[in-house]
């Protein structure tokens, strides 16, 4: 079961048993993402390349400081990524308690902590919904860039389209997640996973759902604070 | 529901067990790296003269890295894993450091290349602008 039933030497490549000590789907959730983190970085980098070769930007404190439902701009900036960024995290909590639950193969808990995730996702997704609109009712879309540059002079559409392509493959990838998450929920309710004997499916979703958790932290840095 | 469990051997596979303890230290130690690093933030926008956004920018990296590290060992909970898993991991991600500080020499290269041979983009990057009008709005 746990770290201590593995003996001391133990010899991992002699064949006969997995030399990672986890199950093969789990491993492949991991080769997975290993592969997804490298999408990710190449989208990442590539703006830190535009930016390097611009010899100004956007200030994203200007761009990004309204709140639903304030008129006008907020006193301080950044509010509303901070409120999503919470979300975000938040929702990995929950995560990580629905996958300690199925490790006790406590039913009902993994359901109400899977459901608090969806919601959490959910949450996320609606609260991007409404700064894109907003930022498109500012006229900024792929193409298109109303903000200046930092000092004054006229930007090019560079930070407007990588700031909607990348967020919005993150966002895509929290749709999924969201929707895995809910094939798993409808999973866990019928019992699916008490007549197999062990909750691990609920481990690799919840390996993707951190995933992108770990990528809106590096998507935050870059567009937000850098 | 416990017996049932303890019943299906998956081979090959060891099953972590979590503390809850650990996932609540680890989700205050996210909140508090991001409201520092929007604290930060929010202070040089209000006060841009005081600190330098270089130094910044380094805090902010540092703070990024801290919390990608502690999401992945604990809440993917790669460090209470084996270590040939976390090395297969982690060795090839050190890719990430040669492709990062590659494409950004090549990018301020191309800056550089650009404002000496570039004219029309040097005098571009002098020339100041009006705020662009937003849709909708009066003359």
């Amino acid at each position: 079961m746990s770290q201590a039933a593995i003996p001391a030497g133990a010899k991992w490549w002699s064949g006969g048993k997995s030399p990672y000590n986890v199950e093969y789907g789990k491993l492949m959730m991991w080769f997975f993402l290993m592969s997804d983190a490298f999408t990710f970085g190449a989208f990442l980098i590539s703006y830190g390349t535009i930016r390097f070769s611009s010899n100004s930007w956007p200030n994203p404190n200007e761009v990004f400081r309204t709140f639903p439902g304030w008129k006008g701009e907020m006193p301080v900036p950044l509010a509303f990524v901070s409120l999503m960024t919470f979300i975000l995290i938040m929702s990995s909590v929950t995560m990580v308690l629905a996958v300690a639950n199925g490790h006790a193969g406590k039913r009902l808990e993994v359901a109400k902590w899977l459901g608090w995730t969806i919601l959490g996702g959910i949450a996320f997704l609606s609260c991007q919904a409404w700064e894109w609109t907003h930022l498109h009712g500012e006229g900024a879309w792929w193409g298109r860039n109303p903000f200046m540059n930092i000092d004054g002079t006229q930007s090019s559409t560079n930070f407007t389209n990588f700031f909607f392509t990348i967020t919005g493959f993150h966002g895509f990838h929290v749709f999924s997640g969201v929707i895995v998450n809910i094939i798993m929920l409808i999973l866990v309710l019928r019992g699916t996973f008490d007549r197999r004997g062990h909750y691990l499916m609920i481990e690799k979703a919840g390996l993707y759902w951190h995933f992108v958790d770990l990528v809106w932290v590096f998507v935050f840095t870059c567009f937000y604070l850098l | 529901m416990t017996e049932l469990h303890s019943t299906v051997e998956i081979p090959g596979h060891s099953e972590p067990s979590f503390s809850t303890k650990i996932i609540w230290k680890t989700f205050w130690i996210l909140l508090v790296i991001t409201v520092v690093e929007l604290g930060l933030a929010i202070f040089y926008y209000e006060f841009p003269t005081v600190v330098p956004k270089h130094f910044l920018n380094g805090v902010f990296l540092i703070g990024t890295l801290a919390k990608a590290f502690f999401i992945i060992a604990e809440f993917m909970h790669l460090r209470h894993e084996i270590r040939n898993l976390i090395l297969s991991l982690a060795i090839p991600a050190c890719l990430f450091i040669w492709f990062v500080i590659a494409f950004l020499w090549d990018g301020s290269s191309y800056r550089n290349l650009r404002n000496d041979y570039d004219r029309h983009h040097v005098e571009q990057s002098h020339t100041k602008v009006q705020p662009a009008k937003k849709p909708g709005e009066p003359d």
